[in-house]
């Protein structure tokens, strides 16, 4: 019996479930066998299927004609590219950026947020004003923990004021929002196909017109040189269809905020202490950073584990890191409150059964905490 | 041993498949035994705090036994990458900046593949001083002048198991006591070698190596670096952020990927030396019968320190291009590497003392799990006839290949 049988995912942001059409496509390329940089004819079909993915991906993102597209092994990967890449040594990125984007140099400058968790425009203003070498900013199309949405268009606004280059995390956002590289202009994006029902494994680094990237991984030349090895085309074939198929049901997701919204409602009724970050607002519609003050965000996960319901305290990355995080600390949430935080989110195939259930198992939480403090 | 039945939906169905150093087809059993979690159990590994991740982690966690019993690593010392270009690149570039500083040198070999090449590369345009010696006409490095080249100012030296386009398998065991010897970290991009010959990273005094997934029949976008725990190798990570793998991989952990490389790992450790035996024996049939069919075929690298699976055949006055092109139901590598439309002679093949028109009359052929006594027949016939054509003066159409040429590894 797997977990599945068994519970109710809502950790979607976390990883969410291979599409069937994405499985079908890379099961049909599994079958075969073929390097995409051998000059044979399987060497060449597999070539033709990647260009295909490519402009697939491409077009997912609203990748300006003459932009480059280059496959990675996934979002990490991509944004330590795209911030090693340009040759711009002056990088200001959101306080709440992904720790792939925060760990990527010691020269990174955190631009601060505002207490509802968007970038502060005025102090990104500030920073660029304040030196004149060209600097790289990278803000995220929304955050992965509160599912806030950034003012895109309002950065890139200033960042061209300044001459900066912009880069965008949007592993999050695509598949989930609309996400137009053409009509944002930013330089630079990075996505992830596990997170919009493709395989794990697998992303992108998507490049305006005139983006020059210098490679952190070398040889072979694939990937126009900027990402040397051979290309992972099960995955890359898997992604492409997932992408397409994630921006034709955008729709269709966005329908999940009525769910979302609901859930927060009740969880508040059965609760009124409880907090919901970032709810002020434009939120992705699927997620829910949720804090119940008083009691951690693991044991409410352990508990919530244990009812068969699988959410999470904060992002899923090394095992057993245990800290308050960071994202809800620079919206300035105290100590104690960020560690009470749990992230929801909800998934393409979430019904209102599944917000039942949660709401019911957390209500007994809520209840239980309720009951010892009496007690004490 | 028991030939898996190939996927019959593979186009095009005529085909033989001679390129097994490139690329291999996933076993089936290793398909099947991915696919289930991309579906039910699809949970992100590093998601522990419930059910979906955990299980998701317990499978990721016996595809890292797996791999490493087959080395005789232990299991925290594997870390997965997405494929041996990525872990060359982090073992190179992670160990070498780790000990910058300390040790100032890195030592590799001409033959190495481009990867290898372009990752030492980097490392001198950062201040690295950097020797790549040459090797002998037979492929293998000259022991005296390596030990010659390491002293203690050389941080890492990089030797290959066995080369990607000549087979030819470097004396890991000898080369591994020279390094240790004057406290040089000795890396090893095994691609080609791992899951085909046997390699025990104890026995060797190696430190690094890098571990290739669709070489082995798993498929590509996967791969694993072999990092040493005691005493401790520490490498400089590519990139970090959430922290997974110890710290010096960060990304989410694809499951299936992790579990197709264990499962291949593991098929490896129990057929591997049934298959490499059947492999030599094709390999030997192959040359024999066409050696019997046309002269003047030459074979490069040495000829018993090899991989089984791997010929690379020079075909006199036959360019590998028109070869190629005159068999289209043929699936083999050329030696040649491509910078953008130009053709330049395999590096590899020019290290050994080859001439430019010799390298380029060479082909490699490589055989695997899924070739048949009946493939390696129709193969050599039909090369044996486009090679008497070509020579009769029939043109060859390399013309149309060109433009499509990649840099096959």
């Amino acid at each position: 019996m797997t977990a599945a049988d068994q519970s109710t995912y809502l950790d979607h942001n976390a990883t969410t479930p291979v599409r069937a059409a994405a499985i079908a496509a890379m099961a049909e390329v599994l079958a075969e066998c073929g390097n995409p940089s051998s000059v044979h004819r399987s060497g060449r079909r597999a070539r033709q299927r990647l260009e295909a993915a490519r402009d697939a991906v491409a077009a997912a993102l609203s990748l300006p004609a003459g932009g480059t597209l280059i496959f990675t092994s996934g979002g990490t990967e991509a944004n330590h590219l795209a911030l090693a890449g340009t040759g711009r040594r002056r990088i200001l990125c959101s306080a709440i950026e992904h720790a792939s984007i925060l760990a990527a140099g010691a020269a990174v400058v955190p631009i601060p947020v505002e207490p509802g968790g968007t970038i502060d425009l005025a102090a990104l203003e500030a920073l660029l004003a304040a030196d004149s070498a060209p600097a790289l900013v990278s803000v995220m199309a929304a955050n992965n923990e509160t599912g806030v949405i950034q003012p895109l268009a309002r950065v890139v606004a200033l960042a061209r004021e300044y001459g900066a280059l912009v880069h965008c995390d949007a592993v999050q956002a695509i598949g989930k929002i609309g996400f137009d590289m053409t009509a944002l202009g930013v330089d630079l994006a990075s996505v992830s196909a596990h997170k919009l029902g493709g395989p794990p494994g697998i992303g992108a680094l998507a490049g305006a017109p005139g983006i020059a990237l210098a490679a952190l991984q070398r040889g072979g030349g694939q990937e126009r040189g900027v990402r040397g090895g051979t290309e992972n085309l099960p995955g890359i074939a898997g992604f492409a269809v997932a992408a397409t198929a994630a921006r034709a049901e955008l729709e269709r997701f966005a329908d999940l905020a009525a769910l979302r919204d609901a859930m927060e409602a009740r969880l508040l009724a059965l609760e009124p202490g409880a907090v919901v970050f970032g709810a002020a607002r434009p939120r992705l519609p699927n997620t829910s950073c949720v804090a119940l003050p008083g009691l951690a965000g693991e044991t409410q996960v352990m508990a919530l584990d244990l009812a068969g319901i699988a959410v999470s305290a904060g992002a899923a990355c090394s095992s057993g890191k245990v800290g308050p995080s960071h994202v809800l600390g620079a919206m300035g949430a105290g100590e104690d409150l960020a560690r009470s935080a749990i992230r929801i989110s909800l998934g393409r195939d979430t019904g209102s059964a599944d917000i039942g259930r949660l709401v019911a198992a957390w209500g007994d939480l809520a209840a239980r905490r309720r009951g010892r403090r009496g007690a004490a | 041993m028991m030939v898996p039945k190939r996927n019959a939906a593979r186009p095009p169905p005529d085909a033989i498949y001679l390129d097994y150093q490139a690329t291999t087809p996933v076993d089936p059993r290793v398909l099947a035994a991915m696919l289930p979690y991309f579906t039910e159990r699809f949970g992100n590994p590093h998601s522990t705090g419930h059910g979906f991740g955990l299980e998701a982690a317990e499978a990721v966690e016996a595809a890292r036994a797996q791999i490493a019993a087959l080395i005789g690593a232990e299991p925290r010392e594997i870390v997965f990458t997405s494929g041996a270009t990525e872990s060359n690149n982090l073992a190179i570039k992670g160990a070498a900046r780790f000990l910058k500083g300390r040790r100032n040198r890195v030592v590799t070999l001409a033959t190495e593949h481009k990867c290898v090449l372009e990752s030492v590369r980097d490392l001198a345009a950062e201040g690295f001083e950097i020797e790549i010696l040459p090797v002998e006409r037979s492929g293998l490095v000259d022991l005296d002048r390596l030990a010659a080249a390491l002293d203690d100012r050389v941080a890492l030296l990089s030797v290959m198991a066995a080369n990607n386009e000549i087979g030819v398998l470097q004396d890991l065991a000898a080369i591994g006591a020279l390094a240790r010897a004057r406290g040089v970290l000795l890396h090893s991009d095994a691609a080609q070698g791992f899951g085909k010959i046997p390699l025990d990273v104890r026995a060797m005094g190696i430190d690094l190596m890098s571990i290739s997934g669709h070489k082995i029949y798993a498929p590509k976008g996967i791969g694993a670096l072999f990092v040493r725990y005691r005493p401790r190798v520490r490498l400089e990570p590519l990139f970090s952020g959430g922290g997974q793998e110890r710290g010096m991989r960060s990304g989410t952990l694809s499951p299936a990927l992790c579990v197709a490389l264990g499962a291949a790992a593991s098929l490896a450790q129990v057929e591997g030396a049934a298959e490499a035996e059947r492999l030599a024996a094709l390999s030997r049939r192959f040359r024999d019968r066409l050696g019997g069919a046309v002269d003047g075929v030459v074979l490069n690298g040495d000829a018993v320190r090899r991989l089984p699976g791997n010929l690379n055949l020079g075909f006199r006055v036959v360019p590998a291009l028109g070869l190629l092109s005159a068999l289209p139901g043929l699936a083999l590598g050329t030696g040649s590497a491509c910078s953008s439309a130009s053709v330049e002679p395999s590096y590899v093949l020019t290290a050994l003392g080859l001439d430019d028109t010799s390298a380029n009359e060479s082909v490699r052929i490589g055989f695997g799990r899924f070739t048949t006594v009946d493939e390696v027949d129709r193969a050599v016939d039909a090369i044996a006839a486009a090679v008497r054509s070509i020579r009769a003066g029939i043109p060859p159409e390399s013309q149309a290949l060109t433009p499509s040429l990649g840099c096959s590894s």
